[in-house]
Formats: structure tokens, C-alpha cells, sequence
């Protein structure tokens, strides 16, 4: 081992006991406990590293035989060995686009009523609640999918189409299983990370503000949504774009409730699919190199998806922790 | 310094049950679901006979049964739609020997229907099925199915396709039978395990369509004969070569076998829409995918045991789940091919 | 004029109150909702077949999860032998030596990590263990697993190693113990209720985790045993049960639902519980 200068404690002052053994014990136990706990950060480091790698190179059969227009075709087809992706990214985009939409406003609604407008018992309980929510399994979802949800969805599908059957996205035959089911599924499943994570934010705006607001006469609501919550607003939406980023990675619910139709339609009635339920579904049994490395393809797309969603969220969240 | 004890009893625990059945030899094969409830009625019965061999045998698909054995994490594979010529090429590049086909039962791909108020077998003709399944026949009460249906009022509703997501030797057997009955169907999606359906909801496995179309009103989708007996759904006949509305049945499928032409040695063969006025036209042998090595020893003799049980024992099971079983003469030239396992 | 605005404002301020209120009804509801209907579809089809019987041939009834039980125990086993250990140092390293560059690409890199879909961690697994190996096996969902728990307890170690107040620290290094022997004695015996409580949140929340298992672990209608041979997981055995048309498996679908659901918000709740209490204890 290298003579490396000793490290002195800061608070210990000025006289040390030295005996040159005692020191090199001392000096060991710390040199090994920081290599232990360096080589296991470095092998998380390794992990990842390696994680990209693997998917990297085993699609590379796909990647070299459709190049870039892999993200632009719409075609799947195994018979002639032609694979593009935009399906399952527009189907993964869609329902997640659709969870969104449903889960804000329920979401930073909730928000907004445990953090500030409910009474602190009733919020804590209740947010206990909802954030066991958060716990529930994928596969959970999906089973509640497939025999609660599709058949309330083909019992309300009428009148849906009778709401907003003038639009293109609420046209054409429903089977159940479709894009606004699987929609409908996320958006249980972000609300509790949106829920938990504005709340936070919200408490953790200063208490002067809002105090300044009732002095001046506001409303609880008004300090509410006037004052508090444009304070809180950065953090909100690094909430939304979390649960945007678990929705784009769900896989099980999704796949039990989608339809699993690989075509782009304007419809949301219509079944669709999803990069996840995809490869869930074809993975053990895409023959041949090419139908492999496409799927594998597809999941480096997710990854990079999920990675810059995921950028994003930090850096709103980390921009809105500045007030704690 | 609970949590170490706890994790020791654990490991010590898991260890334990490793030990307790280590005698057992597993064996994992994977593929086909629409032999399913036959093999795993097999392996369960081959199970009580000899309680130290287990086959674990996962339905994932025909698909899946390809591609697992060529990878050669499974030790055998099985699927209804027989590998082609590619694919047994790609199996001998990469394992460096080749795999065999042996035939196990005969079955039958039926339309299962969901429409409300028919509660009797319908009658579809070659041109309504392929119709459907292109997508150019959208109703139930399409003149091709009111012309086939005299007597039955069929509703005015959106026919709902259900096909398979997965790579299904049911679905090879099924556009094997397409093809061969419309040219269409041949040029725009073709047979395979897995083809670019023009229309319809995907299911997973023949489990996945029959629960589909159960839950789906006004469905129509095509599953193994005994998933629609089990389940008690509605099948439909269908107009064969010779011009008659056969039922799926023993029967019927053993008539397709029995007239269609020679089989092959590697028993490769394609048995829809058989000659014969008693065949049933969608019918199909479905076969194990065996390797022609297989490098443990205990493996090797287990499977190869097991094969001469199927032939013989097996078939006398065929019958109680609607299965049929093979034809003599195939089963003679099986026999002799086990032999070509090393 | 006045009072009309006033009138106005109060009118929105209880309208507000009472639509988010129902926002927050509607959360809270769906988890009761979902609890209470797998308590009765679930707890009624619980029955003794279920925990100690093997799956039975397609379409026989009287089969149970027994193997899948304890299959998903082994995974879980595995897992964390695998995960927490990683993990756990990993977080050690970045609250007791952190600060530098390094440690901030290695928080980057957890938090990428964290972000991976589970189905691609299967991927993953797949070609580095199941393809090398030619087999499917519980190495290789274990592993999988595993990799999902390491950022979750990289996470959660380096907060409650962090809340451990630099005083003990200190007190520790002036008795004269190196700064090995604080954390080992000192910081860690400190933080380690949140740590457990870290690891039974991780473990709970990779129990219900099925895509990863699809093609690792595979399935085994079988008692799978040693760690190289495929076998059975309770989730998957719930994803397989669902899509299928039997009635028999339905059930066996809704029993299982409902033990992995039970397990899973057990824990939760505990590690809440202790958590909470624990916060207000350690001013």
C-alpha cells in the first residue's frame, strides 16, 4: 500500500494518540471500508453500464437493417420479417397521454385538498390511504382490469360515444379491450405518485405566504390557488412527469387490457398496443435473429423514452425543493 | 444480527427443499397450447407412473416452442405449425445437429362464436371465414352467413375477430387452412405462426381467445376443439371439399388424416381441407420438437422412455379430450424414428 | 356590489372544497374498492388446496399455488441476496464518503437505474444469464429482481444514513474509533430502523414485479429445486390464470390476488407504521 498522507479528524484537535500499529489498524479499517462500499457503488455503475450494453448490441441486427425509419414504420410483421414501431409508440404514448389527462386534475385536486384545505388528521389518514395505493402490484391492476373495469367500460361505452361521439376518438366498434381501458387502468395507477408527491410540495411552501394572503382577506381557496400553488408549481408538474414515466413502463395491466392490436388508429375505443405489452407478449417466441433484436430494439426505445421523461421530473422536483 | 439469522434459516430452508426433491430429474419443454390439456394430462399421468421424473412443460405458444428448443433452453420443444425449412436450418447452425418432428395427436382448429341469440351451430362456408378474418365481412348477417344459416336470424351486428397476439401453431393451422381455400388470404397475410392480421383483437395462447370471445359479445375467433369443450362455447361447422358441413370431431379428424396423401418421413405434413366427405377441412397433426442429441444421459433416456409411453399408453388417452389419435402406420414409423435420438 | 363579489368568491371557495374533497374521496375509495373486492372474490376462494397443492392438468379442478408460493419466496431470497447487499453499501458510500463528483454520477445513475421498465430489466437478464446458461432459471429472475431492488435500497439507505446527526459521528471519532469502526458501530445501529423498515418496502414492492419473471424464471408446474431450474411465481401464475378461460383458474386468479395483495400491504403498512412513529421520536 502506497504511503498516502493521514487524514485527521477535524473535531479531535490537536494531540493524537500514535503508536505506528495503531495507526496502520486505524488507517486499514477505513481504507477497506471505503473500497468495500466504493467497489459496490462502482458496481451499480457496472450494472447499468452494462444493462445498455446488452441492449445495444443484441438489437443491433435490427438497428442496421431499418436504421432510423424503425421509429417512423408503422408495419409489424413476422411472416416478412418487417418491423417498425411506431404502433406500440403511439399506443404507449396514447394511454399514457390518456392517464395523464384523467390523473391530473383527480390527482392535484386530492393534492391540493389533503395539503391544504382538509384537516390534519383526516389528510394523514387519508394519505396513508392513498399512498398504500402506490403498493399495489401491476399484475393487481391488470386482473381488476380485465373483470371490474372492461365490463363497467362496455356498460358506459354508450354513453360515452353519446357524449363524445363527435370527436374521431370516441368512433368505431368497442370490444372492451382498448386504449381508453388501458388509459382509464393507468390513471388509477399514477394518481397515488401524484397525490403523494404534490402534497409534499405543497406543505413545503412557506407558511408566510399564505398567512399574508388570509390577512389580506383571500379565501382558502383563493391563497390556495393563487398564492401556494404557482409557488408549488414546479414540483407539481415533476410529479406529473414521474407518473408519466412509470405509466410509459407499465407493462402487465396494460397488456391484460389493451387489445393487443398492433395498428394505429384515431379511435381510443379501438384496441392498440404498447411497447411493453409487446415485448411481454412475443418475447419467448420471436424466431429468428431479426424479430428478436426488433423487440430488444423496442425496449432500448422505452429505455430512452423513460430516461429523458425521468431527466425532466428531476429536474423540475430538485428546482422545487429549493423552498423546503 | 436478526436479519443474518433470519436470511441463515432461509438459506438453510431453501437448501433443504433443493435437497428434499434433487433425486427429481426436471425436464422443461415448452410450446404449443393447443396440445396443452393433452400433454399436461400426459406429464401428470407419466408423473404417477415414475414420481422422479417431472416435465415441465410451459404452453407459450407454438412460437415459443420453436424458438426456446433452437436456443436450447428448453429440452423439447412442441408446435402445430411444423418448422420450415428455414427454421430447421437455423436450428442446425446453431446446435450443430438437427431436431425431429414426432406427430403426438391429431386435433382440430374450430370457429368459437358470441352471438347473442344463436345458441345452435352455424354453418360457415370457406369464403365466409376468410371473409371474416379479412375483414371484408362485417356483420353477422352478411349474405354469405344468411345463405349458409337458412332459418337462423342473425343479428345486425359488427362481427368481432379474435385472433391470436402470440406465434401459434392454432393460428399456422388456421392460415394454412386460409390459404389453401382463398387466394386472397394467400397473397395479403399468408400462413405462418405469426402473420400481420388485417383485423382483430389478439389473445394470448388458445387460453387467451377462448376467454376473449367468452367475455367479447359478438366474437368470433378460432381456438383447439378442446378449449371450446371445456369451456362450453359455441363451435361452428364448417363446408369441407367435398361440399359437407362437418363438426369437428374424432371422427372427422381421423377421416381428414386418414385421406389425405402420404406422410412424409420427418412427418411434416399438412392435413386442411382434406378430400373426403366425412373429413373435418381444419384439422391438424401437432408434433414434439426433439433434438437429435441430447446430451444428458438421464434426459435422454427419460425422453426417449417417454415417447414409446405416448405411442402406446398415450394414445389410449386421446379420446377423453377430444384428441385423436394417431394413425397406425404413423405410429409404427415413430417408433422406428425414436431411435434416430442420440 | 360588494357583497354579490364576496358571494361569489365564497360560493367558489366551497365548490372547490368540495370537488377536491371528492378528488381525494375518489382516491382513497379505489383503494378500498379494490381491497374489498379481492377480499371477496379472493378470500372465498382461499381454500387449503390452494397453499399446499401443485397445479393440476388444464381443466381439472383442485389445484393450488403451492409451488408458486414458494417459488416467489426463493426469487425474493435471491433477490436480496443479490440487491441489498449493492444497494446497502452503495448507499454507505454516498452518505459517508459522498460529495465528490464520483458520487454524484453514481446518484444519477441509481436514479437512471430506477427509472428502467421492469420488462427491460428482463430483457436484460435474459441475454446475459438465461442465453449463456441455455436454461431458464431462478438465478436469473432472482437476479433480475435483484437489479430492480439495488436503487430502491441505495435510495433509502443513503437518506437514513444521512439523518443520522453528525454529532454521533463525531463522538464516535473522538473516543478515538476510525471512521470505519463509527459507521459500523455507531451511524449504521442509528439508522437501522429505517433501513429494515427500506428493505421491507423494496422487498414488498419487487413481490408483485411479474414482467421481469417472463422469460427468467419461466414457470414450472413443478417443485423447482437448487437455483438452475425454471420456477414458479406467484404473480405469474396470476397473469397466467386471468387470461385464461377456465373458471377454475379464475378463482385460483382471485385467491392468489388476494394473498400477494394481503402480503404486500402488510408489510407496507408495518413499515409505515414504524417509520412514522420513528420520526417523531428522533428530534
Amino acid at each position: 500500500m502506497a504511503a498516502t498522507p493521514t487524514t485527521v479528524p477535524t473535531s479531535a484537535g490537536p494531540s493524537r494518540p500514535a503508536p505506528a500499529g495503531y495507526w496502520q489498524r486505524l488507517r486499514g479499517g477505513d481504507e477497506a471500508a471505503y473500497i468495500i462500499t466504493f467497489m459496490a457503488a462502482a458496481g451499480i455503475l457496472a450494472i447499468t453500464a452494462m444493462l445498455v450494453l446488452e441492449l445495444y448490441t443484441n438489437s443491433a441486427a435490427s438497428r442496421s437493417k431499418f436504421g432510423w425509419n424503425f421509429l417512423f414504420t408503422s408495419t409489424w410483421d413476422p411472416v416478412n420479417d418487417q418491423f417498425g414501431a411506431l404502433p406500440f409508440i403511439y399506443g404507449t404514448v396514447v394511454t399514457s397521454f390518456l392517464a395523464l389527462i384523467m390523473g391530473i386534475p383527480l390527482g392535484v385536486g386530492a393534492a391540493i385538498f389533503l395539503a391544504e384545505l382538509a384537516p390534519p388528521k383526516i389528510s394523514d389518514g387519508l394519505t396513508f390511504l392513498i399512498e398504500l395505493l402506490a403498493a399495489v402490484p401491476s399484475v393487481i391492476y391488470g386482473l381488476l382490469g380485465v373483470f371490474v373495469l372492461i365490463p363497467i367500460l362496455r356498460d358506459i361505452e354508450p354513453s360515452l360515444k353519446a357524449v363524445l361521439g363527435w370527436t374521431p376518438f370516441f368512433t368505431g366498434p368497442f370490444y372492451g379491450v382498448s386504449l381508453f381501458s388501458a388509459g382509464v387502468v393507468l390513471a388509477v395507477m399514477i394518481i397515488p405518485f401524484i397525490i403523494s408527491i404534490s402534497r409534499e410540495v405543497i406543505l413545503s411552501v412557506p407558511g408566510d405566504q399564505r398567512e399574508a394572503a388570509l390577512a389580506l382577506g383571500a379565501t382558502r381557496w383563493e391563497t390556495t390557488w393563487d398564492i401556494v400553488v404557482p409557488y408549488a408549481k414546479k414540483g407539481i408538474m415533476g410529479s406529473i412527469f414521474l407518473a408519466l414515466a412509470r405509466s410509459l413502463g407499465e407493462t402487465m395491466a396494460v397488456t391484460m387490457v389493451v387489445g393487443n392490436d398492433p395498428k394505429i388508429k384515431a379511435s381510443l375505443l379501438a384496441p392498440g398496443y404498447s411497447i411493453a405489452a409487446v415485448i411481454a407478449n412475443e418475447f419467448t417466441e420471436a424466431t429468428g435473429q431479426l424479430y428478436t433484436s426488433a423487440l430488444i430494439e423496442l425496449g432500448l426505445v422505452l429505455f430512452a423514452l423513460t430516461i429523458v421523461i425521468n431527466g425532466m421530473a428531476r429536474l423540475m422536483i430538485i428546482g422545487a425543493d429549493k423552498y423546503k | 444480527m436478526r436479519k443474518r439469522l433470519v436470511t441463515r434459516v432461509a438459506l438453510v430452508a431453501a437448501l433443504a427443499t433443493g435437497v428434499a426433491s434433487a433425486q427429481q430429474i426436471l425436464i422443461n419443454a415448452a410450446g404449443a397450447t393447443f396440445p396443452y390439456p393433452m400433454y399436461s394430462k400426459w406429464f401428470d399421468e407419466y408423473h404417477k407412473k415414475f414420481p422422479k421424473l417431472a416435465f415441465n412443460y410451459q404452453s407459450i405458444g407454438s412460437g415459443g416452442g420453436i424458438k426456446q428448443v433452437t436456443e436450447g433452453t428448453v429440452d423439447f420443444g412442441a408446435t402445430d405449425g411444423p418448422m420450415n425449412d428455414m427454421q430447421l436450418k437455423e436450428f442446425r447452425d446453431k446446435r450443430g445437429f438437427g431436431v425431429l418432428h414426432f406427430p403426438t395427436v391429431m386435433g382440430a382448429d374450430v370457429p368459437v362464436y358470441n352471438v347473442a341469440g344463436i345458441n345452435t351451430d352455424l354453418n360457415f362456408t370457406p369464403e365466409a371465414l376468410a371473409g371474416i378474418f379479412l375483414g371484408k365481412i362485417t356483420k353477422w348477417n352478411d349474405p354469405e352467413l344468411v345463405k349458409a344459416n337458412p332459418g337462423l336470424k342473425l343479428p345486425a351486428a359488427d362481427i368481432v375477430v379474435v385472433h391470436r397476439s402470440d406465434g401459434s401453431g392454432t393460428t399456422y393451422i388456421w392460415t394454412d387452412y386460409l390459404s389453401k381455400v382463398s387466394k386472397e388470404w394467400e397473397t395479403k397475410a399468408g400462413r405462418g405462426t405469426s402473420v400481420n392480421w388485417p383485423v382483430g383483437l389478439g389473445g394470448k395462447g388458445n387460453e387467451g381467445v377462448s376467454g376473449q370471445v367468452q367475455q367479447t359479445p359478438n366474437s368470433i375467433g378460432y381456438v383447439e376443439l378442446i378449449y371450446a369443450v371445456q369451456n362450453k362455447m359455441k363451435t361452428g361447422k364448417v363446408k369441407n371439399l367435398a361440399g359437407a358441413y362437418v363438426v369437428a370431431s374424432l371422427a372427422s379428424v381421423t377421416a381428414a388424416a386418414a385421406s389425405s396423401k402420404e406422410m412424409p418421413e420427418d412427418f411434416r405434413v399438412s392435413i386442411t381441407n382434406a378430400p373426403g366427405k366425412d373429413a373435418y377441412p381444419i384439422s391438424s397433426f401437432t408434433w414434439l420438437l426433439v433434438p437429435e442429441k441430447i446430451s444428458d444421459p438421464a434426459k435422454n433416456k427419460a425422453i426417449k422412455d417417454f415417447l414409446k409411453w405416448m405411442l402406446v399408453e398415450g394414445q389410449t388417452m386421446t379420446s377423453a379430450l377430444a384428441y385423436a389419435p394417431l394413425p397406425k402406420a404413423v405410429v409404427a414409423n415413430e417408433t422406428k424414428a425414436i431411435a434416430k435420438i442420440q | 356590489m360588494t357583497n354579490l363579489h364576496t358571494l361569489r368568491r365564497k360560493t367558489v371557495n366551497v365548490l372547490m372544497l368540495t370537488i377536491t374533497g371528492l378528488c381525494t374521496l375518489f382516491a382513497a375509495g379505489t383503494l378500498v374498492y379494490i381491497l374489498g373486492y379481492l377480499f371477496v372474490h379472493g378470500a372465498t376462494s382461499l381454500t387449503w388446496a390452494f397453499f399446499t397443492k401443485l397445479p393440476t392438468p388444464v381443466g381439472e379442478s383442485g389445484g393450488g399455488m403451492a409451488n408458486a408460493i414458494v417459488g416467489s419466496g426463493k426469487l425474493l431470497l435471491l433477490a436480496s441476496l443479490f440487491g441489498i447487499p449493492i444497494g446497502f453499501l452503495g448507499g454507505v458510500y454516498l452518505a459517508e464518503f459522498g460529495g465528490t463528483t464520483f458520487s454524484y454520477i453514481i446518484r444519477y445513475v441509481t436514479d437512471l437505474l430506477n427509472g428502467v421498465p421492469s420488462i427491460v430489466i428482463g430483457i436484460f437478464a435474459y441475454t446475459l444469464i438465461v442465453l449463456p446458461q441455455k436454461h431458464f432459471s431462478t438465478l436469473a429472475g432472482g437476479l433480475a429482481l435483484g437489479v430492480m431492488m439495488i436503487p430502491i435500497a441505495v435510495r433509502s439507505s443513503e437518506e437514513f444514513l444521512r439523518a443520522v446527526p453528525n454529532s454521533l459521528r463525531e463522538g464516535a471519532m473522538a473516543l478515538g474509533a476510525s471512521k470505519a469502526k463509527s459507521i459500523l458501530t455507531v451511524v449504521i445501529p442509528a439508522a437501522k430502523n429505517g433501513i429494515m423498515t427500506g428493505i421491507m418496502l423494496n422487498l414488498a414492492r419487487v413481490a408483485g414485479e411479474t414482467a421481469p419473471l417472463l422469460f427468467t424464471s419461466f414457470g414450472n408446474r413443478y417443485w423447482s429445486s437448487g437455483w438452475d431450474q425454471p420456477i414458479s411465481a406467484l404473480p405469474v401464475m396470476i397473469f397466467t390464470y386471468a387470461i385464461a378461460p377456465y373458471e377454475d383458474w379464475h378463482k385460483q386468479a382471485w385467491a392468489a390476488g388476494f394473498v400477494l395483495l394481503s402480503l404486500v400491504l402488510t408489510v407496507n403498512i408495518i413499515a409505515r407504521a414504524v417509520l412514522s412513529s420513528k420520526k417523531h421520536v428522533a428530534r
